[in-house]
Protein backbone atom coordinates (compact mmCIF):
# COMPACT_ATOMS: atom_id res chain seq x y z
CA UNK A 1 0.00 0.00 0.00
CA UNK A 2 1.50 3.32 -1.01
CA UNK A 3 0.70 6.60 0.68
CA UNK A 4 -0.22 9.74 -1.19
CA UNK A 5 3.14 11.35 -1.18
CA UNK A 6 5.11 8.47 -2.67
CA UNK A 7 2.38 8.02 -5.28
CA UNK A 8 2.76 11.60 -6.41
CA UNK A 9 6.46 11.16 -6.50
CA UNK A 10 6.03 8.06 -8.58
CA UNK A 11 3.89 9.84 -11.08
CA UNK A 12 6.40 12.58 -11.29
CA UNK A 13 9.10 10.04 -11.76
CA UNK A 14 7.11 8.26 -14.45
CA UNK A 15 6.72 11.39 -16.52
CA UNK A 16 10.44 11.70 -17.04
CA UNK A 17 11.26 8.06 -16.57
CA UNK A 18 8.72 6.84 -19.16
CA UNK A 19 11.14 6.78 -22.03
CA UNK A 20 13.69 4.87 -20.08
CA UNK A 21 11.08 2.36 -18.99
CA UNK A 22 9.90 1.91 -22.54
CA UNK A 23 13.35 1.09 -23.86
CA UNK A 24 13.78 -1.28 -20.94
CA UNK A 25 10.53 -3.04 -21.85
CA UNK A 26 11.54 -3.19 -25.51
CA UNK A 27 14.93 -4.61 -24.63
CA UNK A 28 13.29 -7.24 -22.46
CA UNK A 29 10.87 -8.25 -25.22
CA UNK A 30 13.69 -8.45 -27.79
CA UNK A 31 15.69 -10.55 -25.36
CA UNK A 32 12.82 -12.94 -24.76
CA UNK A 33 11.77 -13.02 -28.40
CA UNK A 34 12.12 -16.76 -29.01
CA UNK A 35 10.34 -18.15 -25.92
CA UNK A 36 7.58 -15.53 -26.02
CA UNK A 37 6.93 -16.09 -29.67
CA UNK A 38 6.70 -19.80 -29.14
CA UNK A 39 4.42 -19.33 -26.17
CA UNK A 40 2.18 -17.12 -28.30
CA UNK A 41 2.06 -19.55 -31.23
CA UNK A 42 1.22 -22.35 -28.81
CA UNK A 43 -1.60 -20.36 -27.30
CA UNK A 44 -2.99 -19.58 -30.74
CA UNK A 45 -3.05 -23.28 -31.55
CA UNK A 46 -4.50 -24.16 -28.13
CA UNK A 47 -7.31 -21.67 -28.58
CA UNK A 48 -8.11 -23.19 -32.03
CA UNK A 49 -7.60 -19.86 -33.72
CA UNK A 50 -6.45 -19.55 -37.33
CA UNK A 51 -7.47 -23.15 -38.08
CA UNK A 52 -7.31 -22.30 -41.78
CA UNK A 53 -3.54 -21.94 -41.53
CA UNK A 54 -0.78 -24.51 -40.95
CA UNK A 55 1.35 -24.33 -37.76
CA UNK A 56 4.37 -23.26 -39.86
CA UNK A 57 2.41 -20.40 -41.37
CA UNK A 58 1.12 -19.37 -37.98
CA UNK A 59 4.68 -19.37 -36.65
CA UNK A 60 6.08 -17.26 -39.46
CA UNK A 61 3.21 -14.75 -39.29
CA UNK A 62 3.57 -14.72 -35.53
CA UNK A 63 7.24 -13.82 -35.88
CA UNK A 64 6.46 -10.96 -38.22
CA UNK A 65 3.65 -9.64 -36.03
CA UNK A 66 5.84 -9.97 -32.94
CA UNK A 67 8.65 -7.92 -34.49
CA UNK A 68 6.24 -5.29 -35.75
CA UNK A 69 4.62 -5.20 -32.34
CA UNK A 70 7.90 -4.56 -30.53
CA UNK A 71 8.82 -1.95 -33.09
CA UNK A 72 5.60 -0.05 -32.51
CA UNK A 73 6.24 -0.22 -28.76
CA UNK A 74 9.65 1.28 -29.36
CA UNK A 75 8.81 4.00 -31.88
CA UNK A 76 5.12 4.62 -31.22
CA UNK A 77 4.63 4.74 -35.00
CA UNK A 78 1.92 2.39 -36.26
CA UNK A 79 2.35 3.01 -40.01
CA UNK A 80 4.49 -0.05 -40.69
CA UNK A 81 2.20 -2.24 -38.60
CA UNK A 82 -0.80 -0.82 -40.41
CA UNK A 83 0.71 -1.74 -43.75
CA UNK A 84 1.61 -5.17 -42.51
CA UNK A 85 -1.89 -5.70 -41.10
CA UNK A 86 -3.44 -4.72 -44.42
CA UNK A 87 -1.11 -7.02 -46.32
CA UNK A 88 -1.80 -9.86 -43.89
CA UNK A 89 -5.55 -9.28 -44.22
CA UNK A 90 -5.32 -9.42 -48.00
CA UNK A 91 -3.64 -12.79 -47.72
CA UNK A 92 -5.80 -14.40 -45.07
CA UNK A 93 -9.28 -13.07 -45.83
CA UNK A 94 -9.65 -15.21 -48.96
CA UNK A 95 -8.77 -18.23 -46.79
CA UNK A 96 -11.75 -17.64 -44.56
CA UNK A 97 -10.07 -16.16 -41.48
CA UNK A 98 -12.66 -14.45 -39.32
CA UNK A 99 -12.48 -11.10 -37.56
CA UNK A 100 -12.72 -12.67 -34.10
CA UNK A 101 -9.68 -14.81 -34.85
CA UNK A 102 -7.56 -11.85 -35.81
CA UNK A 103 -8.66 -9.83 -32.80
CA UNK A 104 -8.17 -12.95 -30.68
CA UNK A 105 -4.56 -13.50 -31.66
CA UNK A 106 -3.59 -9.87 -31.13
CA UNK A 107 -5.16 -9.92 -27.68
CA UNK A 108 -3.35 -13.17 -26.95
CA UNK A 109 -0.04 -11.56 -27.82
CA UNK A 110 -0.88 -8.63 -25.58
CA UNK A 111 -1.56 -11.05 -22.72
CA UNK A 112 1.57 -13.11 -23.35
CA UNK A 113 3.74 -10.02 -23.26
CA UNK A 114 1.94 -8.59 -20.24
CA UNK A 115 2.54 -11.83 -18.34
CA UNK A 116 6.16 -11.77 -19.21
CA UNK A 117 6.33 -8.27 -17.79
CA UNK A 118 4.51 -9.39 -14.63
CA UNK A 119 7.07 -12.11 -14.23
CA UNK A 120 10.00 -9.79 -14.67
CA UNK A 121 8.79 -7.05 -12.38
CA UNK A 122 6.85 -9.07 -9.83
CA UNK A 123 9.28 -8.16 -7.05
CA UNK A 124 8.64 -4.46 -7.42
CA UNK A 125 4.93 -3.73 -7.58
CA UNK A 126 5.13 0.09 -8.03
CA UNK A 127 7.61 -0.39 -10.84
CA UNK A 128 5.36 -3.01 -12.45
CA UNK A 129 2.53 -0.51 -12.23
CA UNK A 130 4.53 2.07 -14.12
CA UNK A 131 5.67 -0.47 -16.65
CA UNK A 132 2.06 -1.39 -17.33
CA UNK A 133 1.10 2.28 -17.53
CA UNK A 134 3.56 2.58 -20.39
CA UNK A 135 2.80 -0.75 -21.98
CA UNK A 136 -1.01 -0.89 -21.92
CA UNK A 137 -1.92 2.18 -24.02
CA UNK A 138 0.49 1.17 -26.74
CA UNK A 139 -0.66 -2.46 -26.67
CA UNK A 140 -4.29 -1.41 -26.92
CA UNK A 141 -3.50 0.92 -29.75
CA UNK A 142 -1.79 -1.90 -31.61
CA UNK A 143 -4.73 -4.24 -31.10
CA UNK A 144 -6.99 -1.50 -32.35
CA UNK A 145 -4.87 -0.83 -35.42
CA UNK A 146 -4.72 -4.47 -36.46
CA UNK A 147 -8.43 -5.07 -35.91
CA UNK A 148 -9.45 -1.93 -37.77
CA UNK A 149 -7.05 -2.77 -40.60
CA UNK A 150 -8.58 -6.20 -40.92
CA UNK A 151 -12.15 -4.94 -40.86
CA UNK A 152 -11.38 -2.22 -43.38
CA UNK A 153 -9.82 -4.70 -45.75
CA UNK A 154 -12.84 -6.91 -45.36
CA UNK A 155 -15.21 -4.08 -46.10
CA UNK A 156 -13.16 -3.12 -49.12
CA UNK A 157 -13.51 -6.67 -50.46
CA UNK A 158 -17.25 -6.60 -49.80
CA UNK A 159 -17.68 -3.27 -51.55
CA UNK A 160 -15.69 -4.48 -54.51
CA UNK A 161 -17.85 -7.59 -54.79
CA UNK A 162 -21.06 -5.61 -54.47
CA UNK A 163 -19.90 -3.35 -57.25
CA UNK A 164 -19.00 -6.28 -59.49
CA UNK A 165 -22.36 -7.85 -58.77
CA UNK A 166 -24.27 -4.71 -59.67
CA UNK A 167 -22.38 -4.38 -62.93
CA UNK A 168 -23.21 -7.90 -63.91
CA UNK A 169 -26.64 -8.25 -62.56
CA UNK A 170 -29.02 -6.62 -65.01
CA UNK A 171 -28.50 -7.34 -68.68
CA UNK A 172 -31.07 -5.82 -71.04
CA UNK A 173 -31.14 -7.96 -74.17
CA UNK A 174 -32.85 -7.45 -77.48
CA UNK A 175 -34.29 -10.70 -78.82
CA UNK A 176 -36.30 -9.35 -81.72
CA UNK A 177 -36.79 -5.98 -83.26
CA UNK A 178 -38.42 -3.80 -80.59
CA UNK A 179 -38.59 -6.68 -78.09
CA UNK A 180 -36.32 -6.69 -75.03
CA UNK A 181 -35.88 -9.32 -72.38
CA UNK A 182 -34.59 -8.65 -68.91
CA UNK A 183 -33.72 -11.81 -67.02
CA UNK A 184 -33.29 -11.14 -63.32
CA UNK A 185 -31.34 -13.64 -61.25
CA UNK A 186 -30.72 -13.42 -57.52
CA UNK A 187 -32.11 -11.37 -54.69
CA UNK A 188 -33.71 -8.08 -55.71
CA UNK A 189 -33.08 -5.37 -53.16
CA UNK A 190 -34.19 -1.78 -53.52
CA UNK A 191 -30.88 -0.54 -54.82
CA UNK A 192 -30.76 -3.20 -57.49
CA UNK A 193 -34.40 -2.67 -58.39
CA UNK A 194 -33.75 1.03 -58.91
CA UNK A 195 -30.72 0.33 -61.06
CA UNK A 196 -32.74 -2.17 -63.04
CA UNK A 197 -35.42 0.43 -63.73
CA UNK A 198 -32.85 2.89 -65.02
CA UNK A 199 -31.14 0.36 -67.25
CA UNK A 200 -34.43 -0.86 -68.63
CA UNK A 201 -35.63 2.65 -69.49
CA UNK A 202 -32.34 3.46 -71.17
CA UNK A 203 -32.59 0.17 -73.07
CA UNK A 204 -36.13 1.01 -74.19
CA UNK A 205 -34.96 4.30 -75.63
CA UNK A 206 -31.85 2.85 -77.23
CA UNK A 207 -33.56 -0.13 -78.87
CA UNK A 208 -36.87 1.69 -79.43
CA UNK A 209 -38.57 -1.19 -77.70
CA UNK A 210 -42.33 -1.61 -77.68
CA UNK A 211 -42.52 -4.72 -75.55
CA UNK A 212 -40.34 -5.77 -72.63
CA UNK A 213 -40.38 -9.20 -71.02
CA UNK A 214 -39.07 -9.15 -67.45
CA UNK A 215 -38.28 -12.68 -66.28
CA UNK A 216 -38.06 -13.15 -62.51
CA UNK A 217 -37.65 -16.95 -62.49
CA UNK A 218 -34.33 -16.54 -60.71
CA UNK A 219 -35.63 -14.24 -57.98
CA UNK A 220 -36.28 -16.07 -54.70
CA UNK A 221 -38.58 -13.46 -53.18
CA UNK A 222 -39.52 -9.81 -53.02
CA UNK A 223 -40.58 -7.47 -50.24
CA UNK A 224 -43.19 -4.77 -50.43
CA UNK A 225 -40.77 -1.99 -51.36
CA UNK A 226 -39.34 -4.01 -54.23
CA UNK A 227 -42.82 -5.02 -55.39
CA UNK A 228 -43.80 -1.35 -55.51
CA UNK A 229 -40.61 -0.64 -57.36
CA UNK A 230 -41.60 -3.22 -59.96
CA UNK A 231 -44.94 -1.48 -60.38
CA UNK A 232 -43.11 1.81 -60.90
CA UNK A 233 -40.88 0.18 -63.48
CA UNK A 234 -43.93 -1.02 -65.36
CA UNK A 235 -45.52 2.46 -65.20
CA UNK A 236 -42.37 4.25 -66.30
CA UNK A 237 -41.91 1.85 -69.21
CA UNK A 238 -45.45 2.54 -70.33
CA UNK A 239 -44.82 6.27 -70.22
CA UNK A 240 -42.06 5.59 -72.70
CA UNK A 241 -44.44 3.65 -74.87
CA UNK A 242 -43.35 0.11 -74.01
CA UNK A 243 -45.59 -2.49 -72.45
CA UNK A 244 -44.16 -4.90 -69.92
CA UNK A 245 -44.83 -8.59 -69.56
CA UNK A 246 -43.74 -10.15 -66.29
CA UNK A 247 -42.88 -13.83 -66.43
CA UNK A 248 -41.67 -16.57 -64.12
CA UNK A 249 -43.38 -15.39 -60.95
CA UNK A 250 -42.74 -18.02 -58.29
CA UNK A 251 -45.62 -19.01 -56.06
CA UNK A 252 -43.92 -17.21 -53.16
CA UNK A 253 -43.71 -13.96 -55.11
CA UNK A 254 -47.28 -14.34 -56.34
CA UNK A 255 -48.42 -14.73 -52.73
CA UNK A 256 -46.36 -11.73 -51.63
CA UNK A 257 -47.74 -9.52 -54.38
CA UNK A 258 -51.32 -10.40 -53.52
CA UNK A 259 -50.83 -10.20 -49.73
CA UNK A 260 -49.14 -6.81 -49.74
CA UNK A 261 -51.86 -5.49 -51.99
CA UNK A 262 -49.87 -4.49 -55.05
CA UNK A 263 -52.10 -3.17 -57.80
CA UNK A 264 -52.02 -6.19 -60.08
CA UNK A 265 -54.17 -4.72 -62.82
CA UNK A 266 -51.04 -3.09 -64.19
CA UNK A 267 -49.18 -6.34 -64.48
CA UNK A 268 -49.34 -8.26 -67.67
CA UNK A 269 -48.05 -11.64 -66.58
CA UNK A 270 -47.28 -14.91 -68.23
CA UNK A 271 -46.33 -18.24 -66.68
CA UNK A 272 -42.85 -18.67 -68.04
CA UNK A 273 -40.35 -16.93 -70.26
CA UNK A 274 -41.47 -18.88 -73.31
CA UNK A 275 -45.08 -17.84 -72.81
CA UNK A 276 -43.98 -14.24 -72.29
CA UNK A 277 -41.95 -14.14 -75.48
CA UNK A 278 -44.80 -15.73 -77.43
CA UNK A 279 -47.20 -13.14 -76.10
CA UNK A 280 -44.76 -10.35 -76.93
CA UNK A 281 -44.38 -11.67 -80.47
CA UNK A 282 -48.13 -11.69 -80.77
CA UNK A 283 -48.29 -8.07 -79.61
CA UNK A 284 -45.64 -7.06 -82.11
CA UNK A 285 -47.25 -9.03 -84.93
CA UNK A 286 -44.52 -11.61 -85.34
CA UNK A 287 -45.45 -15.14 -86.27
CA UNK A 288 -42.88 -17.85 -85.75
CA UNK A 289 -43.22 -20.89 -87.94
CA UNK A 290 -41.20 -24.06 -87.98
CA UNK A 291 -39.46 -24.96 -91.18
CA UNK A 292 -40.20 -28.67 -91.51
CA UNK A 293 -37.18 -29.35 -93.69
CA UNK A 294 -34.79 -27.94 -91.15
CA UNK A 295 -36.03 -29.93 -88.16
CA UNK A 296 -34.69 -33.28 -86.88
CA UNK B 1 -53.86 30.51 -56.24
CA UNK B 2 -53.54 33.47 -58.61
CA UNK B 3 -54.50 32.70 -62.15
CA UNK B 4 -51.46 33.17 -64.37
CA UNK B 5 -51.88 35.68 -67.14
CA UNK B 6 -52.85 33.80 -70.24
CA UNK B 7 -53.01 36.72 -72.66
CA UNK B 8 -50.52 36.68 -75.50
CA UNK B 9 -47.35 38.41 -74.38
CA UNK B 10 -44.29 39.76 -76.10
CA UNK B 11 -42.32 36.73 -74.95
CA UNK B 12 -41.34 34.33 -77.72
CA UNK B 13 -43.28 31.10 -77.72
CA UNK B 14 -41.48 28.16 -76.23
CA UNK B 15 -43.75 25.66 -77.91
CA UNK B 16 -44.24 25.34 -81.63
CA UNK B 17 -47.52 23.94 -82.90
CA UNK B 18 -47.36 22.55 -86.43
CA UNK B 19 -50.12 21.11 -88.52
CA UNK B 20 -49.69 17.80 -90.30
CA UNK B 21 -52.88 16.82 -92.12
CA UNK B 22 -55.58 16.14 -89.55
CA UNK B 23 -53.03 16.16 -86.73
CA UNK B 24 -51.28 18.85 -84.72
CA UNK B 25 -47.72 18.43 -83.52
CA UNK B 26 -46.73 20.52 -80.52
CA UNK B 27 -43.03 20.48 -79.65
CA UNK B 28 -42.01 21.82 -76.30
CA UNK B 29 -38.54 23.33 -76.63
CA UNK B 30 -37.65 23.74 -72.99
CA UNK B 31 -39.02 23.38 -69.50
CA UNK B 32 -41.99 25.72 -69.19
CA UNK B 33 -42.96 27.85 -66.23
CA UNK B 34 -46.54 28.00 -65.06
CA UNK B 35 -47.54 31.03 -67.16
CA UNK B 36 -46.01 29.53 -70.27
CA UNK B 37 -47.84 26.28 -69.61
CA UNK B 38 -51.16 28.04 -69.34
CA UNK B 39 -50.46 29.92 -72.55
CA UNK B 40 -49.51 26.67 -74.26
CA UNK B 41 -52.70 25.04 -73.08
CA UNK B 42 -54.97 27.80 -74.43
CA UNK B 43 -53.01 28.10 -77.69
CA UNK B 44 -53.25 24.39 -78.33
CA UNK B 45 -56.91 24.06 -77.46
CA UNK B 46 -57.74 27.04 -79.71
CA UNK B 47 -55.71 25.53 -82.55
CA UNK B 48 -57.53 22.21 -82.27
CA UNK B 49 -60.83 24.05 -82.57
CA UNK B 50 -59.68 26.13 -85.50
CA UNK B 51 -58.06 23.32 -87.47
CA UNK B 52 -60.69 20.76 -86.53
CA UNK B 53 -57.84 18.38 -85.72
CA UNK B 54 -58.47 14.75 -84.93
CA UNK B 55 -55.20 14.07 -83.24
CA UNK B 56 -52.52 15.88 -81.26
CA UNK B 57 -48.95 14.89 -80.53
CA UNK B 58 -47.15 16.68 -77.73
CA UNK B 59 -43.40 16.13 -77.93
CA UNK B 60 -41.67 16.67 -74.60
CA UNK B 61 -38.27 15.25 -75.58
CA UNK B 62 -36.54 18.55 -74.83
CA UNK B 63 -37.95 18.69 -71.32
CA UNK B 64 -35.38 17.65 -68.78
CA UNK B 65 -37.39 18.20 -65.61
CA UNK B 66 -41.06 17.96 -64.83
CA UNK B 67 -43.11 19.23 -61.91
CA UNK B 68 -46.61 18.43 -60.80
CA UNK B 69 -48.11 21.47 -62.51
CA UNK B 70 -46.60 20.50 -65.84
CA UNK B 71 -47.84 16.96 -65.42
CA UNK B 72 -51.32 18.16 -64.52
CA UNK B 73 -51.42 20.56 -67.43
CA UNK B 74 -50.43 17.82 -69.84
CA UNK B 75 -53.14 15.59 -68.52
CA UNK B 76 -55.68 18.46 -68.64
CA UNK B 77 -54.76 19.27 -72.22
CA UNK B 78 -55.31 15.63 -73.08
CA UNK B 79 -58.81 15.78 -71.64
CA UNK B 80 -59.65 19.13 -73.22
CA UNK B 81 -58.55 17.84 -76.60
CA UNK B 82 -60.69 14.78 -76.03
CA UNK B 83 -63.70 17.04 -75.45
CA UNK B 84 -63.04 18.60 -78.82
CA UNK B 85 -62.80 15.26 -80.50
CA UNK B 86 -59.03 14.99 -80.77
CA UNK B 87 -56.94 12.14 -79.39
CA UNK B 88 -53.65 13.10 -77.74
CA UNK B 89 -50.40 11.16 -77.61
CA UNK B 90 -47.51 12.43 -75.52
CA UNK B 91 -44.13 11.41 -76.90
CA UNK B 92 -40.48 11.72 -76.02
CA UNK B 93 -40.65 11.14 -72.27
CA UNK B 94 -37.06 10.49 -71.24
CA UNK B 95 -36.06 7.79 -68.72
CA UNK B 96 -35.36 10.47 -66.09
CA UNK B 97 -38.73 12.08 -66.64
CA UNK B 98 -40.49 8.72 -66.53
CA UNK B 99 -38.85 7.82 -63.20
CA UNK B 100 -39.69 11.21 -61.70
CA UNK B 101 -43.27 10.94 -62.82
CA UNK B 102 -43.91 7.51 -61.37
CA UNK B 103 -42.09 8.32 -58.16
CA UNK B 104 -44.13 11.46 -57.62
CA UNK B 105 -47.29 9.60 -58.55
CA UNK B 106 -48.02 11.88 -61.51
CA UNK B 107 -50.44 10.19 -63.79
CA UNK B 108 -50.78 10.28 -67.52
CA UNK B 109 -52.87 7.68 -69.21
CA UNK B 110 -50.13 5.27 -70.26
CA UNK B 111 -52.20 4.35 -73.30
CA UNK B 112 -51.57 7.88 -74.56
CA UNK B 113 -47.81 7.91 -74.51
CA UNK B 114 -45.30 6.73 -77.09
CA UNK B 115 -41.54 6.61 -77.42
CA UNK B 116 -41.01 9.27 -80.08
CA UNK B 117 -42.75 11.24 -82.82
CA UNK B 118 -42.71 8.35 -85.26
CA UNK B 119 -44.28 5.98 -82.78
CA UNK B 120 -46.74 8.65 -81.75
CA UNK B 121 -47.93 9.01 -85.36
CA UNK B 122 -48.53 5.29 -85.53
CA UNK B 123 -50.41 5.37 -82.26
CA UNK B 124 -52.59 8.23 -83.46
CA UNK B 125 -53.30 6.41 -86.69
CA UNK B 126 -54.41 3.45 -84.63
CA UNK B 127 -56.70 5.39 -82.32
CA UNK B 128 -57.82 8.38 -84.40
CA UNK B 129 -57.04 7.54 -88.00
CA UNK B 130 -59.26 5.63 -90.33
CA UNK B 131 -62.52 5.99 -92.11
CA UNK B 132 -62.82 9.72 -92.65
CA UNK B 133 -59.35 10.18 -94.11
CA UNK B 134 -59.62 11.33 -97.68
CA UNK B 135 -58.65 8.70 -100.24
CA UNK B 136 -55.17 9.23 -101.54
CA UNK B 137 -54.11 11.42 -98.61
CA UNK B 138 -50.69 10.48 -97.38
CA UNK B 139 -52.13 9.68 -93.97
CA UNK B 140 -53.98 6.71 -95.39
CA UNK B 141 -50.82 5.02 -96.51
CA UNK B 142 -49.28 5.04 -93.08
CA UNK B 143 -48.97 2.10 -90.63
Amino acid sequence: MTTDTPRELEELAQSWEGDGLLSEIVAHLRDQRTPLREEWAKRITDASLLVAMTPQEIFSEATAVYDNYVEVLETGNVDALQRYAQDLSERIIPRGVETDEVVGIVLLLRDVLARSLFEKYQQDFPLLNRVLDVYEPVANRIANTVAVGFVQERERVIRQQQHALLELSTPVLQVRERLLILPIIGVLDQKRARQLTEQLLRGIRMHRARVVVIDVTGVPGVDQAVANNLVQTVDASRLMGASVILTGLSSEIAQTLVTVGVDLTKFNTSGDLQGGIEEAEHLLGFTVTRNDDAGS
Amino acid sequence: MPVPDSRPSAEPRRVSILRDGPYLIASVHTALDDAQLVRFQSDLVARIRRERSRGVIIDVAAMDVIDSFTSRTLSNVTRMAQLQGAATVIVGISPELAITMVQLGMSLDPGNTALDLDEGMRRLDAIAGGSTTAPGSRRASRG
